[in-house]
């Protein structure tokens, strides 16, 4: 059991979902209730990361993060490290390839909550942020907790972006489902058999534990 | 028991813009009482009534309210929503859903303390006569029982105007019957003034004080119900009043007397022909009530007052009441009163057969612009 490569899953997978939650928040309210030119360009370029293959994505990410391209030079000015093949690579990689899963599902949850629920918080006497606290926000609160989900089981098990980004250096960019990889190129697969159980687990209660998060409601919708 | 500022607040309206909804309304509505903005859909009404509320800024005009300027395009201000203290009850009623009708009205007492908050919520509800369902989401609420929570919410945060969109349309009549009594009841409590939006003449003649007409976004005329259901301003607000009796006629001078030209009859009208100029076109509008059926064989009261001659078109039998519409030769429009059934057999009337009516002199209204003939058009 390769737990180093645990702990680097998991701290990408929090990592993802704790830096995409408020750009997901953003992003995806503002699709939702807004009308601006050029929303279907937005849209699609949010979704695209669903329908490349990973090793694309992870190719163009990895092309882009070299430290003569303008990315990967600002990032080298800013932290004086470049980003491929280092924790940071794979967390902005990981970020970029989450975007759908994080932005979607909100983004449709804003979407059925109708626009004179707002109008009527403002004229109840709710400043902007009140509403978005107390009213938007717990009816999105499902949308959220999918989001969240998705992104952060899409992290545990991403793999061909990783790979292309990251490399798998023991400690910073191997993940779990990267040394399950090379376990079985090793033909340890007892091994490989051992953190395949354990991604399935953290996955499993993952998702349980947001989806009974979820249906802790006590209303329905009228 | 909470209750609602005593402040006189005259609330006067004055929006104008061409596009992209055509405004033109000029209205005000005092302390106490009710205006009701009537008109088909596409008038205007729900955008003025956002308008006032804050939520839509039209491109020139005033808002002001108790000598407060709420809007006023010319310097640029335009109070948010939150600072205008509306109550708004919405059309669907916008309750929010994952709040129970406490929570729902406890919203509108935000700057209170929250034990306070939830005394005086529970005391509105109350009031709505709703304090056994308070802890019930708006998911478990009847429609009149969820009218009843907007209302509260609305009325809690002591409000300096109420707005009502179309208040009633969502219950079925039953509930609409009650809620409306209720409404005319919280009346007599609350000295602020009153906007209801509704497209039920019925309704709006009911319940309010004044009507203002609109149509296309403009503000026709404002009156009392009664007053503008006989005596509109223009044909258009005859035809948005759903008014039938509406035709045409000439001036004309006959034995030394101004009449009124109608086909071939010369009508006697008790008001406004001598302002009017000879040979001048006008609009006219008769109420059904004014119409008299002659019987026959035998004279009946007001038989020499503008007799004339027309044949049955349709009849409609409703209960006790039955709808005649009779037809003439020099028009196509047709004339429609109702009368008690059993009188509408006792004289015969049935579909074809010749008849003839009194138009009361003084009922015969003359509204001095021509129809433009687009708007005939429209509603022919």
């Amino acid at each position: 059991m390769d737990w180093t490569a645990l702990s680097v899953s998991l701290r990408l997978a929090a990592f993802t979902c704790l830096l995409l939650l408020p750009v997901g928040l953003w992003l995806g309210r503002t699709l939702a209730t807004t009308r601006f030119r050029g929303k279907p360009l937005c849209e699609a370029l949010i979704a695209l990361p669903l329908v490349m293959p990973p090793t694309v994505l992870g190719f163009y990410l990895m092309q882009s993060f070299g430290v003569d391209t303008p990315v990967g030079g600002l990032w080298q000015r800013l932290f004086g490290s470049g980003l491929n093949f280092t924790f940071s690579g794979i967390l902005l990689a990981s970020l970029v390839a989450n975007l759908p899963f994080a932005v979607q599902p909100i983004q449709r949850a804003f979407e059925t909550v109708p626009a004179n629920l707002r109008e009527a918080a403002w004229c109840s006497g709710l400043s902007p942020w009140q509403t978005f606290l107390r009213i938007e926000l717990p009816l999105v609160w499902p949308g959220i907790i999918s989001a969240l989900a998705l992104t952060f089981a899409h992290t545990l098990g991403e793999f061909g972006v990783i790979l292309m980004v990251g490399g798998a250096i023991d400690g910073e960019t191997r993940t779990l489902a990267i040394a399950i990889y090379d376990r079985v190129q090793a033909f340890d697969e007892a091994g490989a058999g051992i953190m395949s159980a354990m991604l399935l687990l953290v996955s499993f209660l993952t998702i349980g534990v947001v989806y009974g998060l979820a249906g802790r409601r006590r209303w329905r919708r009228a | 028991m909470p209750e609602l500022s005593e402040l006189p607040s005259r609330l006067s309206v004055r929006l104008h813009q061409s596009g992209p909804i055509p405004l033109d309304a000029d209205f005000h509505c005092e302390a106490g009482e009710l205006l009701a903005l009537v008109g088909p859909s596409g008038s205007g009404k729900t955008t003025l009534l956002r308008a006032i509320a804050g939520l839509y800024r039209p491109a020139s005009g005033r808002i002001d309210c108790g000598g407060e300027a709420w809007f006023d395009a010319g310097q640029r201000l335009s109070l948010s929503p939150q600072r205008r203290r509306v109550g708004l009850v919405f059309q669907d009623y916008a309750l929010f859903p994952h709040l129970t009708a406490l929570g729902n009205v406890m919203v509108a007492l935000d700057p209170l303390p929250p034990q306070e908050r939830r005394e005086q919520a529970m005391a509105w509800l109350a009031r709505v006569r709703l304090d056994g369902l308070a802890d019930r989401h708006p998911g478990q609420l009847s429609g009149g029982q969820r009218q009843r929570v907007a209302l509260a919410r609305a009325l809690a945060r002591n409000p300096r105007v109420l707005l009502l969109d179309e208040p009633f349309s969502a219950v079925d009549q039953v509930t609409r019957r009650r809620l409306q009594r209720e409404l005319a009841m919280l009346r007599e409590q609350i000295r602020i003034p009153i906007v209801l939006v509704t497209h039920d003449l019925d309704e709006a003649a009911a319940l309010a004080d004044r009507l203002c007409v609109l149509h296309g976004g403009r503000s026709l005329q404002a009156g009392p119900p009664e007053a503008l259901f006989r005596r509109p301003a223009s044909a258009e607000v005859a035809r948005v009043l759903d008014r039938q009796n509406l035709f045409e006629g000439e001036v004309v001078e006959e034995g030394g007397a101004r009449r009124l030209a109608w086909g071939a009859w010369r009508l006697e009208v008790a008001e406004g022909l001598a302002a009017l100029p000879l040979g001048a076109r006008v609009s006219w509008y008769l109420p059904p009530s004014d119409v008299v059926l002659h019987r026959r064989g035998r004279p009946s009261q007001g038989e020499r007052e503008n007799p004339v001659q027309a044949r049955v078109e349709t009849l409609v039998v409703l209960g006790g009441v039955t709808a005649v519409t009779l037809a003439f030769d020099h028009t196509e429009r047709t004339l429609s009163f109702e009368i008690a059934t059993h009188a509408a057999r006792r004289n015969g009337l049935a579909r074809g057969e010749p008849v003839q009516v009194s138009l009361l002199a003084t009922g015969i209204h003359l509204m001095g612009a021509e129809t433009p003939p687009d708007m005939t058009r429209m509603t022919r």
